[in-house]
């Protein structure tokens, strides 16, 4: 290796280290407080020395942990999936609803609710998220097919073909919409606003096991993703099996988002503003976006949640909102600010 | 008929002996989540041991003053929690399961009711809220003054002529009103006060289309305060496509009550029949 090059590489090694532990330690405070903070208050000081009452104890571990490790889990999931969408259709306005699992798993949901009427037991607690999860991977399946009608996977086909299903599903859930009942149509209004409040252990399990070879397997074609940036045709000609990537990042992202989609209902705004917040402060380079962002999208998330769950305590507000609401005031802060024109796409 | 009924006992047998979870003491901090639920603690004048309650429950007026532990679907487990209750009291409407499962993990006693869409389920609901307050003498009493109730009522309905077509419908913004069909709380409670529902043809709530509406020719339109303000008011749900040409309209039969006196299923129910019975003769 030349003398060059390892100056190219040394800093941004240097880099990624320092911004990976300061935003591994922010969000691993920003956890241990939301283990804390909540409608039933937990003393920091008693986590450690092991003197909670049994019903802080019944708190923290069948309600609070659950859904504190799901919050970092979808918020991760979320980001990583933006991250890695902008990048494959090399458009800042990407995000996981563009590939249909947002649009699919509604569609899903609206069903079993308006045609399935209540459920109980085991269907009654997994139901919607199954139905969910199949719904969008279908909506996902179906746009990739479409996408391959062509001779080669085309990116531009894909965002039309995804489109035209966001479309579409969009039809069906209005349709159902329409004959649903009050009641009905509550359940679907609150579903669309996201909620982590249906964390349990089994849920947590179920989607970390989805998540996390996602992102790792998104982390280890960050390089790849670099090199599209380039266009179709460079990276090919730098050796990139581009058709390969493109199928490897949808099925890696169509799995994370379809697991928080799922476990959450549909929480916008994560998704597809905290690649850019990255992007803006420290730079376009995947092989630090994507770790970057999932920690972030996860501090970002459980800040969100936190709130979500005291503000209005002892109800709770859909997390939905408040994730718009306080990133997007930070978000329109960065881009004023001296950062314009680096989103680096 | 036979195994319907069979299995209406054995709901009923279960309800009384399964869903009670077992007290060695009366409960003293309850949440209710079902307004009809709240209604029946009150009734038996146990409120002092209310702790919260959600958002459909609002009446008496005292109820509203509890802390809101949220909308029955979207409960929030830590919320509950948080007012340290020693019995949670809802129905099969209560949700999200996931909640339910959580409050469970965390040792809350739940007591579980059927929905209310009838008087038989008003009935259940205070016999097996009674028994889990320890206030039974208060639960035969008040099932008795309800039981009085509806006999007097019986009495005046039987009287009368013909029954009434009434239509009950609901208005969500923009889009078509939902008129409500058979196993509804809106019919049952329609026929409880002398009336016929003007939809026979489907169970549940469909969309009312301005052709539907005019075909059913109902004598009585009946809908909620919410329902009618979403509407519009009278004069725009009287010459909406469609309601205008039954002879409701041309009347100007309409008849607007609170949604939880009207379709709550609660101690009120027969009041709220017997209300609903005097305004067909006022028409």
């Amino acid at each position: 290796m030349s003398g060059a090059t390892k100056q190219v590489i040394l800093p941004f090694l240097r880099l990624r280290a320092t911004v990976l532990v300061l935003l591994g330690g922010v969000f691993a405070l920003t956890a241990l407080a939301a283990a804390c903070i909540g409608a039933v208050s937990v003393p920091v000081v008693a986590l450690f020395d092991g003197s909670l009452n049994t019903q802080q104890e019944a708190v923290l571990f069948s309600i609070r942990l659950p859904r504190v490790l799901l919050a970092s889990v979808v918020g991760a999931a979320l980001a990583v999936s933006g991250a890695a969408l902008q990048g494959l259709f090399r458009n800042p306005l990407a995000d996981p609803g563009l590939i249909g699992i947002a649009s699919g798993a509604a569609l899903a949901v609206a069903v079993m609710i308006v045609w399935a009427g209540p459920l109980t037991g085991t269907l009654g607690l997994y139901g919607l998220s199954v139905a969910a999860f199949i719904g969008g991977l279908l909506a996902c399946l179906l746009i990739f097919r479409l996408a391959r009608q062509m001779e080669t996977f085309s990116v531009t086909y894909m965002l039309l073909a995804g489109i035209a299903i966001n479309a579409l599903s969009g039809a069906g859930t209005g349709f159902l919409t329409y004959l649903s009942d009050d009641t009905q149509l509550r359940a679907l209004t609150f579903w669309t606003m996201g909620s982590l409040g249906a964390a349990l252990w089994p849920t947590l399990s179920v989607a970390t096991t989805l998540v996390l070879p996602a992102t790792l397997l998104l982390i280890r074609n960050a390089q790849k993703l670099n090199i599209l940036l380039l266009g179709e045709d460079e990276a090919r000609y730098l050796g990139i099996n581009s058709e390969q990537l493109k199928r490897s990042v949808t099925i890696c992202v169509a799995l994370a988002v379809g697991a928080a989609v799922a476990t959450s209902g549909i929480i916008g705004f994560v998704g597809l503003v905290v690649p850019h917040m990255i992007r803006l402060t420290i730079g376009p380079d995947h092989r630090l976006l994507i770790p970057a962002s999932a920690l972030l999208g996860a501090t970002l998330l459980l800040v969100a949640d936190t709130l979500a769950r005291t503000i209005v305590s002892p109800a709770e507000m859909p997390v939905g909102i408040l994730t718009s609401l306080i990133g997007g005031p930070f978000f329109l802060w960065l881009l004023v600010k001296q950062y314009a024109g680096r989103f680096g796409l | 008929m036979v195994a319907d009924i069979g299995w209406r006992l054995l709901l009923a047998w279960g309800l009384i002996f399964f869903a009670v979870p077992a007290f060695a003491e009366a409960p003293r901090r309850v949440v209710t989540i079902g307004g009809a639920l709240t209604e029946i603690v009150y009734a038996l004048e146990a409120q002092e041991i209310l702790v919260g309650n959600d958002t459909t429950s609002y009446y008496p007026p005292a109820a509203e003053r509890l802390p809101k532990v949220g909308y029955q679907r979207a409960l929030s487990a830590e919320g509950i929690v948080s007012l340290y209750p020693d019995l949670v009291i809802l129905t099969e409407e209560a949700g999200p399961p996931a909640v339910l499962a959580q409050l469970q993990a965390a040792n809350i006693p739940i007591l579980s009711l059927r929905a209310g869409r009838s008087l038989a389920d008003v009935r259940d609901a205070i016999r097996v809220i009674a028994r889990a307050l320890k206030k039974d003498q208060a639960g035969r009493d008040l099932i008795d003054a309800i039981d009085r109730q509806t006999a007097e009522l019986a009495k005046v309905t039987a009287g009368q002529p013909t029954a009434k077509r009434v239509l009950f419908i609901l208005q969500h913004t923009g889009g078509a009103p939902m008129a409500a069909g058979r196993e509804t709380a809106a019919d049952s409670i329609i026929s409880l006060s002398g009336a016929r529902n003007a939809v026979t043809g489907y169970a549940g709530y469909k969309p009312l289309t301005p052709e539907a509406a005019a075909a059913l020719q109902p004598d009585v339109i009946l809908t909620t305060v919410r329902g009618l303000a979403q509407a519009g008011g009278k004069n725009a749900l009287l010459t909406a496509p469609g309601l205008s040409l039954t002879p409701a309209a041309k009347t100007g039969s309409l008849i607007v009550m609170d949604a939880l006196l009207l379709l709550g299923f609660g101690p009120r129910t027969v009041q709220a029949a017997a209300t609903l019975h005097e305004a067909y003769q006022g028409l």
